[in-house]
């Protein structure tokens, strides 16, 4: 039941062939049983959840019924819930419960969804693999020996597993799209404005999107459609008019140009990524669009301008943890400074320490022109690039990672390898462009491949068309790993 | 260009992050690394280009000049670490 399509739940809770309050059950079951092995969950909500549920059976029954009225779903951990634990996977926050709801999660609310939890990611969003969390790393539900990816990686596990159809994530430099490839979902990242960051604990605020996460782009599009939309209260948020993301997805896509980036298919890219990639655009080949080599010359610059915007700003926003107003004080210290030390020195991990160390210091006296000030004009080369290519192209395609998920702990010492995982994604932030991953096959060891599909601003309708049409095309995103369950069937 | 350790030091000194025993070595190395892989940003020319904060080039908003937000002191206090009468506690700064 729960590894049917948000349509079809939608029309067997409208038929009353089956209640909210089952189906939340049936997710609630699945989480008990598969989280000791997946760790995807840091925070379980059954009481809340099923009185929830009974709401929207409620509504159901009265006929108020949206398309999300009763649909389990779960919120990446960096999304405040008031009155549920909201603790960004750090110590620091380990004992915060939100006193209100991020703009994301009270749209969510009012669209009748029922929030079962809250998924483990990399502490504050800083990673690409989910093993910097506070609460322990999330295992890949493909192989547990691999990481989920980052920093979204719990919210991946959690739908590639069958414990949520959906669930909400956060796109920095790429952490809704790489995990979503590492687990072999769909995983859309909107264009930067698009998605309120109120009550979204920030990273990297020029940069952070909230973005959704499911088994496919037909699925991803009601949810995204929901909690985007004009908020006052982030003053970055885009005054748009509401959008059905959705209405597009079964237009053909014949003559459909998608563009291939010289830069995202050279050296770096593992051969079984290729093969699954090249496979993936002789399908697009098929359904009728054409494909144009472009170039995106700066590409090599982006993992540098990244490496110097992100942790610049977060050295800024997580200067509001001081054990003060709210999270980690330390017991012992000397005097006030002493306190603001020993507290940020207990309460964060040596990721998140290490990237407030590097914006400090790009960010001193005498450093800002070099390196802050550079990287946002290289900011400005990397978009213009896009800019010309979408003069050539409709859609760009390409790997969403180099690489399948990798081994936990193989890159835990290396943060420079690390980050060079990040070479295909973090550029679409940096121009705050949209962006899809959706699964486009497997490699070595039967591990999922994501193919990454770059639209130009507010192209997301497009991009969830176009993977939809492929999906309609391949079973990829219909797999599930081992233990998932293997009900495709509708719903009795 | 490359961090030595009394940069590390100071740099952790205005982050407010006390590093222990060992922490400022491994921090340096790991850093230097991080600055490796951000210098070749440094042999870009990229006179004359503007920086770019946002892509849909934002004007600051402005909104009427009144009160929008209601006291909600107990409720943000309740998860502060240390209050008092409504205020928030720390270490005596004046002696």
């Amino acid at each position: 039941m729960l590894n049917a399509s948000l349509q079809e739940l939608a029309s067997a809770l409208a038929d009353r062939r089956i209640s909210s309050v089952e189906l939340t059950r049936s997710a609630l079951d699945r989480i008990a049983a598969e989280n000791p092995r997946l760790n995807a969950f840091v925070h379980v909500d059954e009481e809340g959840a099923l009185a929830a549920a009974a709401a929207a059976d409620a509504r159901l029954a009265a006929g108020e019924a949206g398309p999300l009225t009763g649909i389990p779903l779960a919120h990446k951990d960096v999304f405040c819930t008031a009155g549920m634990p909201t603790t960004c996977a750090s110590k620091m926050l380990a004992n915060f419960v939100s006193p209100y709801d991020a703009h994301v999660v009270a749209q969510l609310k009012k669209a009748g969804t029922v929030l079962v939890g809250k998924t483990n990611m990399d502490e504050f969003a800083m990673g690409s693999s989910n093993e910097s969390s506070h609460f322990g790393a999330t295992r890949n539900p493909w192989d547990l020996a691999r990481v989920p990816g980052g920093s979204s990686g719990g919210s991946a596990a959690a739908v590639a597993a069958g414990m949520v159809p959906v669930a909400t994530g956060t796109d920095t430099g790429g952490s809704v799209r790489q995990p979503a490839s590492f687990c072999g979902v769909t995983g859309i990242k909107p264009t930067y404005g698009v998605v309120s960051r109120y009550g979204m604990i920030a990273y990297a605020s020029s940069l952070d999107q909230g973005g959704v996460l499911g088994r496919s782009a037909a699925d991803c599009a009601p949810v995204l459609s929901a909690m985007a939309g004009f908020d006052p209260r982030d003053s970055t948020s885009l005054e748009r008019a509401a959008e059905d993301f959705g209405r597009d997805l079964d237009k053909p896509i014949d003559g459909l140009r998608i563009g291939l980036p010289r830069e995202y298919f050279g050296a770096g890219m593992d051969d079984d990524v290729r093969a699954a990639v090249d496979a993936a655009l002789d399908t697009y080949r098929k359904l009728g669009a054409t494909t144009v080599d472009i170039e995106l010359p700066n590409s090599k610059l982006a993992i540098p301008a990244y490496y110097v915007i992100a942790p610049a700003e977060a050295s800024s926003n997580l200067s509001r943890y001081d054990g003060v107003r709210y999270g980690h004080r330390a017991a012992d210290y000397a005097d006030l400074a002493d306190m603001y030390c020993k507290s940020r020195a207990e309460g964060f991990g040596s990721e998140v320490k290490r990237r407030i160390l590097v914006g400090t210091y790009v960010l001193s006296h005498g450093y800002y022109d070099a390196y802050y000030l550079q990287a946002q004009k290289l900011r400005r080369l990397i978009a213009e690039d896009f800019r010309r290519a979408f003069e050539r192209c409709d859609v760009i395609a390409g790997p969403t990672a180099p690489t399948t998920a990798f081994e936990l702990g193989s890159k835990c010492d290396d943060p420079v390898q690390m980050y060079l995982g990040d070479i295909y994604t973090v550029a679409i932030n940096l121009a705050g462009l949209p962006a899809v991953s959706l699964p486009a096959g497997f490699g070595n060891g039967g591990l999922p491949v994501g193919l990454q599909l770059v639209g130009d601003y507010f192209a997301e309708a497009r991009l969830l068309n176009t993977a939809h049409r492929f999906q309609q095309a391949t079973e990829w995103h219909k797999a599930r790993p081992a233990g998932a369950g293997d009900d495709e069937g509708s719903p009795t | 260009m490359s961090l030595d350790i009394d940069q590390v030091k100071h740099v952790a000194r205005l982050a407010r992050i006390e590093l222990g025993p060992g922490e400022a070595e491994d921090a340096l190395a790991k850093l230097n690394g991080i600055f490796g892989l951000v210098e070749q940003m440094q042999a870009v020319d990229t006179s004359g280009v503007e920086p770019m904060s946002h892509p849909q080039e934002l004007y600051q908003r402005l909104r009427d000049d009144v009160v929008t937000e209601t006291d909600q002191r107990d409720a943000f206090q309740r998860v502060a670490p240390a209050t008092e009468a409504g205020l928030y506690l720390v270490p005596r700064v004046i002696e």
